[in-house]
């Protein structure tokens, strides 16, 4: 005779999941109410202890700034700082970088003046050379660098093939020679070749 | 400790040069002491150079900072686990970490070489005490991790921020083993030129070093591309920095190599190919290791910059200039046993694959040295940026995609026509199926179009090629098609595993579409207010900024923005990126504030929240917000490439082309047998 048991597993876990499920609604995401201060004794609403520990002090961002054609533009250019990224990338990535935001503003100044975004690219080019590009115009020697590579992989592809049907050919010459010395294969052996190789692939 | 560790450098330097000349004599000479001198001499070596790396662990762990090196790389308020790494963070330390990983793979390449394979191994004893008198050179000449400073600072100038991170306490030492492993494979490839012993055997000897040092490089590129999107902030993994591109060169050498190799130990042909191949990723090892240290090229690496660039480069033009000489005057002994037959052939399409690989490996060479090429042909430094990079290499690497699905439908020796419908239809019919069910799916750009397509196409072979094998074993052997699938898998595990690394390839190729579906804003927001984002799926997340909070931790003073998650309405959770000043153990800063990013993953994208900085020292915090499709996929891509490289190189099982192999040496053995009774 098996002894009375206060809770079955079946229930507990039945309960379990209940509460659970009851808890689970009760918790709210625990936002704060807008514009509260977060830090605690750190002074005047809103305001950091110690701002410097941030970076450098940004300005707001405006329309502008995310404007999808000022962004192209800007992704057309290299940031000088050494960074290799382009100016949009880095003064939305490095922000203590001293450059991209000058660039930037620049950008946006002969924007504002009326230019388009060749005419202010070309505006860059004649300040600091191509070397501000970020993939240089397809002229003169980075030609090279644009069609250098395809250009050998073609010719390259090409001399293969070549190569590929001297040699086929070559081999199919070596066949002849040799087939007067070697009995046709009769169909049975064939037949055992093609079984082996099947085999094999498998 | 310093003093132990500069004798350890001096003595290895010594049973370096002795290690060397031991091994090319015994080798030539065909003299046992020398022979058994030499392989000691690797031991000893090994043994020496642990001992210095270990005084150099025992200098930055003891916070010694009159040493130039700990003062440099590490502060009394950086964590231990960034201790260890300090080790390879800095110059000086990574020269020390190559030449002891070296000595120790030189040891394990004595002791677990085949009998049948010793004879090369005075050379390779040779060639690895080369290489790491070299690396000594370096540092007793110009980079000594133990020299002293005429004073002891108060406190190290701590680590690079950047590589406070896990990400790079794995990746630099991965990238090295890549790097370094390959010095055993090209050890034995001198070894063959130079003993001209150039049939198969050595191919053989040098098949599991390199999948590893594939393997390394492999995880180690992928640990780096983590690093690159978590740590730089710039929500990308892949800049074409020339850097990242030295690691890519010897992993598309290596890669070829990978292919190339089997058409030689099937059908005996392409010596001359797969020797070049391995000599090549050797050298591009070293011209890696050289980009980073050298500074000639700009790159987002510069941290590593140093003098040493001289030494890399006199070595380099020695090394090419005497592996020319070696591998030319070898040429007649490289002759072919067979020809290839057809053009629609596995051995022809392998070729192709080689001819991508290695374009590719060219193109980025190439791009990478630009601004030298194009400074000494014109006078002007010409950049090739990222945008340049894509648009030469986006077609290649199709190309090769496309013949990572071609190669294995085709058969080997020559192809019937009836052969490649039966093989081919699945595939393209795949292919097509991806190409439309996307195209209805509202996707119009080309690249990405091609790429699923392509991507549909390859796994279509790699589907057809586990299926008919399952099928195969279960009919042969009446298994039940799980076990037909393991055993499959664990019977041939080259070709198998082979297929696991197409299939991770595969994923990386998707993964990498998603960036052109990347979406990107800044905002500046005050408590409370939010932003929101429209992503490639046509959720909209809402990003409500909550306040900004300051905190000091360990060895940086923090500042972090909260940021609450929404899609489409539903809280799905807080962001919290982070501007950090890092100081050292005076609270004095020590580098310029770094950003660490907020992330948030799931299988379809990524948000990643960047804190720019603060708008006049308020709360009002500027933020960068991107949406980047796919990436995780980059990372389990990187997974399956390595597991599928674990298969391939796990011990036994590849039944089948040890049987090539073997039969392949006997017949060269009959051949010789006949020449010689002519």
């Amino acid at each position: 005779m098996s002894e009375p048991r206060g809770v079955s597993r079946r229930s507990f876990l039945a309960m379990s999941a209940g509460a659970v499920l009851l808890q689970t609604p009760s918790r709210p995401p625990v936002v704060p109410p807008s514009g509260a201060d977060s830090l605690a004794d750190g002074g005047a609403a809103g305001q950091l202890a110690d701002p410097d520990r941030a970076g450098r002090p940004l300005e707001p961002v405006t329309a502008r700034d995310n404007d999808a054609a000022i962004q192209a533009i800007e992704k057309r250019l290299q940031c000088t700082c050494g960074c290799g990224l382009d100016v949009y990338t880095c003064r939305t990535t490095d922000f203590s970088c001293t450059y991209s935001p000058g660039y930037h503003r620049q950008v946006l100044a002969l924007a504002a003046s009326g230019m388009t975004g060749d005419e202010i690219v070309a505006e860059f080019v004649k300040e600091h050379g191509e070397s501000i590009l970020m993939a240089p115009p397809r002229r003169g020697f980075a030609l090279v660098g644009y069609y250098g590579p395809w250009t050998l992989v073609g010719l390259a592809a090409v001399g293969l093939v070549l190569l590929l049907r001297a040699w086929a050919r070559r081999a199919a010459a070596v066949a002849v020679v040799e087939s007067p010395a070697s009995p046709a294969p009769t169909p049975a052996e064939l037949e055992l070749v093609r079984r082996e190789l099947q085999h094999f692939e498998s | 400790m310093s003093l132990l560790g500069e004798f350890a450098l001096w003595i290895a330097f010594l049973i370096g040069i002795w290690g060397a000349a031991a091994g090319f004599t015994g080798g030539r000479t065909g003299r046992a002491d020398l022979q058994r001198s030499s392989r000691n001499a690797v031991f000893a070596l090994a043994i020496t150079l642990l001992i210095a790396m270990f005084a150099v662990e025992w200098l930055l762990f003891a916070r010694d900072f009159n040493v130039e090196y700990v003062a440099a790389e590490t502060s009394r308020n950086l964590p231990t686990f960034y201790t260890w790494s300090a080790l390879y963070a800095g110059q000086k330390g990574s020269l020390l970490f190559w030449a002891t990983v070296l000595s120790i793979f030189g040891s394990l390449a004595m002791l677990l070489t085949a009998p049948r394979h010793r004879i090369y191994l005075p050379y390779v004893a040779g060639v690895v005490c080369v290489v790491a008198v070299f690396f000594l050179t370096v540092m007793l000449g110009a980079a000594n991790p133990f020299a002293r400073l005429p004073f002891t600072p108060p406190d190290g100038n701590g680590m690079n921020p950047q590589l406070q991170n896990p990400g790079m306490v794995f990746h630099p030492p991965m990238l090295y083993l890549g790097y370094i492993s390959i010095t055993i494979p090209f050890a034995f490839a001198v070894a063959a030129l130079m003993s001209k012993r150039l049939d198969v055997d050595w191919l053989v000897a040098i098949r599991k070093w390199t999948i590893l040092s594939w393997l390394f490089l492999s995880i180690g590129i992928c640990l780096g591309m983590w690093w690159a999107y978590v740590e730089l902030g710039w929500g990308g993994y892949w800049a074409w920095d020339p850097v990242e591109n030295a690691s890519f060169l010897p992993w598309l050498v290596m890669t070829a190599f990978l292919h190339s190799v089997m058409i030689q130990e099937k059908r005996g042909m392409l010596k001359k190919w797969n020797l070049g191949l391995i000599l090549a990723a050797w050298v591009l090892s070293i011209f890696g290791t050289f980009i980073t240290r050298s500074g000639v090229i700009q790159s987002v690496h510069s941290f590593t910059q140093s003098p040493v660039g001289s030494y890399f480069s006199v070595f380099l033009f020695v090394s090419i200039v005497l592996l020319t000489i070696l591998y030319v005057t070898r040429l007649p002994l490289l002759k072919t046993e067979a020809y290839l037959e057809s053009l629609v052939s596995r051995e022809a399409s392998f070729l192709f694959n080689n001819l991508m690989l290695v374009g590719i490996a060219v193109t980025v060479l190439t791009l990478t040295i630009f601004p030298i090429l194009s400074e000494l042909f014109t006078g002007n430094k010409i950049q090739m940026k990222p945008p340049a990079f894509n648009v030469v290499n986006v077609p290649l690497g199709l190309a090769l995609l496309a013949l990572t699905g071609i190669g294995p439908l085709i058969a080997w020796r020559r192809a019937s026509i009836p052969n490649l419908k039966r093989q081919f239809a699945v595939p393209v019919a795949a292919g097509v199926a991806g190409a439309l069910i996307i195209l209805v799916l509202g996707m119009r750009q080309v690249w990405p179009i091609i790429t699923i397509a392509l991507a549909c196409f390859v796994m279509g072979t790699v589907v057809q090629e586990f299926a008919r094998g399952v099928r195969a074993r279960h009919r042969q052997y009446g298994e039940m098609y799980p076990l037909a699938f393991f055993r499959l898998i664990a019977r041939n595990r080259r070709r198998y595993g082979g297929y696991v690394v197409h299939t991770g390839m595969v994923m990386l190729f998707v993964a990498f579409t998603g960036m052109a579906f990347k979406i990107e804003t800044e905002a500046s927001l005050k408590p409370g207010e939010s932003v929101s984002l429209r992503s490639p799926y046509g959720w909209t997340y809402t990003f409500k900024h909550l306040g900004v909070s300051q905190y000091d931790a360990l060895n940086r003073q923090v500042t972090a923005g909260t940021v609450v998650v929404s899609r489409d309405g539903k809280t799905i959770g807080t962001m919290v990126p982070e501007k950090r000043q890092h100081v050292d153990s005076f609270g004095r800063p020590t580098f310029q504030p770094s950003t660490a990013v907020a992330i948030r993953s799931d299988l379809r994208e990524d948000l990643y929240v960047v804190l720019g900085g603060v708008v006049g020292g308020t709360e009002t915090a500027v933020y960068r917000f991107t949406i980047n499709p796919l990436v995780w996929w980059v990372w389990y891509g990187g997974i399956v490439v390595a597991f599928g490289g674990v298969i391939v190189m796990w011990p036994g099982g590849t039944v089948g082309s040890n049987r090539v192999a073997s039969g392949y040496t006997a017949k060269l053995a009959a051949e010789n047998a006949v020449g010689a009774g002519e």
